[in-house]
């Protein structure tokens, strides 16, 4: 009895409570909204045209203030991407201007440019920002949050975009806006669009709500950028290992069976 | 080696004379191998295939991060990035070699604990278990290291954290903490020793490891019941075991890759999943995160560590706080000669098991207020947890031994194993 105790209880130590340091702490009214995205659980994909419409999302919206330093402009072409053929690439990079050492000047972006650093400096890099924000490891640090539902850093994105409340406040010079999502419930970042800013040429829907949950999705692609290329290695090692390990089990039972003194 | 007598390596042909003659390494290999092992082991004797496998995967991936890592403050970040996105594989490498640290110590903590069930630790084995906590000790430290070279907020300020604590010490503490950074505060001195030490520790373990093997080759594996083998001849102690290969070895390789299934289940599907994720928000010295947690791995010791939270005497809480996480240590190390039962393994002392069940809960709790802002309950628990933790090895285990009416182990492992495994009547 003692014995599967333990081990019921080692496991939940591993699998459980393992996920409590990731708690990055976080507002104790800090809501964040388990939206349902195409790459969650093993088996998800991220959609192609909605990282397409996520760049186009973050090229008139987000670029304005903040940048994408650790992407570059090639991987806009990667498979497991927004998939956009190389001419497109090309020409979407020559919209931006980058500083050349060499040179000493700024040329136009090539495909094997990065994208420019934020162009304020008080606006994060949003590279990362998926990933880094993936935190809300609730309820009690048990981490059933990203476990179980499946959240991460993308529902934190769409929520921060859609959970404007519309209330301001003037703090030591400061504006600061009200925002259900954020730690602490006041953000110092304006709501950054309005319902139809921006045109999808797919003819896709553009509400406030509709390009939070695309531009989400491009930034989980940026912070993830070989996510489906590690849940395709994932399944493979899944499969192979399972395989190999019944055809282990089958060994080790024929092998032990004269020494239990049990019919192979 | 000596020990369970067993064939040893005979050569036969000429070239395999004239090699053992000079050097006797296929011996070594062979009489490795073919060690006489108790043939009731149950699962929980896997743990030390798998913690070895974690070893080498941990160097192969490690060496060849390395090959694309850069250890200064300004790029280490970006270099990390550079692997995640632009070095072949990369991105699984690094993974990989994440998830295997937290393998490495889910599987150690179980090894730790099946000892300490089992009393694997008593007389003639204490060498085994003193180099088994040097191990740990070393991992500890490796994995502390490991977690700073990525330069994120949570490598800085756990940096931060980890070496303040011997700044606590009073009197030399700040000296020895400026000796350990390089400098008044975590900057790239530090970052570049960590990095070198974060190398060099687990080739040093490789070195613990082997003497460990070497220990308990040498008296040979304790197993469930306690009982030692029986070893006045070949004969006999043919009765009790079965060599390591090759029924050992394709138990464990059993188990091993029934393992890694789940392994790659976090590598592949959640792979930032026991990590933190501040760690992808480059280190800032002007910016605090709100709750600094260290890896889940550290955060029973953690709690230890935070659990002290009033000074005693001419004592301050913090350097209190460090001598129990060190003495928590400490106390598991000693336990062959605080644990005064005369029979070794859990199974047949009853009022044991009880004890040994809530140290483990005690454990999990503790890890658990480890991973929690010190607020509310948090910290009582934690204390409550600490005592607990003490408790056990220097008081329950020492009175255990007098008081306790035990079972009575089977004669031999022979008998043991039959009980299971019925000989057939015919």
């Amino acid at each position: 009895m003692i014995k599967k105790t333990l081990l019921t209880a080692f496991v939940a130590f591993g699998l459980g409570l393992g996920g409590t340091a990731a708690y990055a702490g976080g507002g104790g009214d800090q809501h964040v909204e388990d939206y349902a995205f195409s790459f969650e659980g093993p088996f998800g994909t991220f959609d192609k045209n909605q990282l397409q419409r996520g760049l186009k999302v973050y090229t008139e919206v987000c670029a304005g203030c903040h940048g994408l330093r650790h992407v570059a402009f090639r991987t806009l072409g990667d498979e497991g991407g927004p998939q956009f053929p190389a001419d497109q690439v090309k020409a979407y990079a020559a919209e931006f201007e980058v500083y050349d050492a060499e040179l000493d000047d700024t040329r136009a972006a090539k495909p094997s440019d990065k994208f420019p650093g934020s162009a304020m400096e008080t606006a994060p890099d949003l590279s990362l920002m998926a990933k880094a924000r993936a935190g809300f490891h609730g309820p009690y640090g048990l981490g059933i949050n990203q476990m179980i539902k499946g959240m991460g850093g993308a529902e934190y994105v769409a929520s921060i975009l859609t959970g404007y409340t519309g209330h301001e406040k003037e703090q030591a010079g400061t504006t600061f806006y009200e925002n259900t999502a954020f730690p602490g419930g006041w953000i110092s970042m304006p709501p950054p669009m309005e319902d139809e800013q921006v045109d999808f040429d797919d003819g896709h829907k553009n509400t406030v709500h509709h390009m939070s949950l695309d531009v989400a999705a491009f930034l989980m692609w940026t912070a993830e950028p070989k996510m489906m290329a590690r849940k395709h290695l994932g399944l493979l090692a899944v499969l192979f290992l399972s395989f190999f390990t019944v055809l282990l089990y089958l060994t080790n039972k024929k092998l032990w069976a004269p020494i239990k003194r049990k019919d192979a | 080696m000596a020990g369970i007598p067993h064939d040893h390596y005979e050569p036969k042909t000429g070239i395999e004379k004239w090699l053992h003659t000079r050097l006797p390494i296929v011996g070594l290999v062979y009489d490795t191998l073919m060690i006489p092992t108790p043939k009731n082991l149950n699962w929980m004797w896997i743990w030390g295939i798998v913690l070895a496998f974690c070893l080498v995967l941990q160097i192969i991936t490690g060496i060849v991060l390395a090959m694309h890592y850069t250890p200064h403050v300004s790029m280490a970040f970006d270099s990390v990035e550079h692997i995640m996105r632009d070095v072949n594989g990369g991105w699984a490498l690094r993974y990989i070699h994440g998830n295997g640290a937290s393998l490495f110590f889910f599987a150690v903590y179980i090894h730790i604990f099946r000892g300490l069930y089992y009393g694997s630790y008593k007389a003639p084995r204490e060498i085994t278990w003193i180099i088994g906590m040097l191990i740990y000790l070393a991992m500890m430290a490796t994995g502390f290291l490991g977690y700073v070279l990525p330069w994120g907020q949570m490598s800085f300020w756990g940096a931060t954290v980890i070496t303040g604590l011997f700044g606590a010490i009073p009197g030399i503490g700040p000296v020895i903490q400026e000796w350990l950074l390089g400098g008044p505060a975590v900057d790239n001195a530090t970052l570049n020793r960590f990095f070198s030490l974060h190398y060099l520790i687990p080739f040093v373990i490789v070195g613990l490891v082997a003497v460990h093997i070497w220990a308990f080759h040498t008296t040979g594996n304790s197993n469930p019941t306690g009982v030692e083998v029986r070893r006045k001849s070949k004969a006999e102690a043919n009765k009790d075991t079965v060599p390591f290969w090759p029924y050992f070895v394709v138990k464990d390789l059993f188990a091993l890759v029934l393992i890694l299934v789940i392994f790659f289940m976090f590598v592949g599907f959640m792979p930032n999943y026991l990590g933190h994720p501040d760690n992808y928000i480059p280190a800032n010295p002007l910016v605090t995160p709100a709750h600094i947690v260290p890896e889940w791995y550290y955060l029973p010791f953690y709690a230890i560590l935070r659990a002290i939270t009033f000074d005693v005497l001419f004592l301050d809480a913090k350097f209190l706080g460090v001598l129990m996480m060190f003495g928590s240590i400490a106390v598991m190390a000693l336990v062959p000669w605080l644990d005064t039962s005369p029979v070794r393994s859990g199974r047949f002392r009853p009022a044991f098991k009880w004890f040994f069940l809530i140290l483990v809960i005690d454990f999990i709790v503790l890890m658990w207020c480890g991973s929690r802002p010190a607020e509310g309950l948090v910290p009582l628990v934690s204390l409550l947890g600490a005592i607990y933790w003490f408790g056990y090895f220097l008081v329950i285990l020492p009175v255990l031994g007098f008081v306790e009416k035990t079972n009575t182990p089977p004669e031999t492992i022979e008998a043991d194993f039959d009980a299971h495994y019925p000989p057939k009547k015919d």
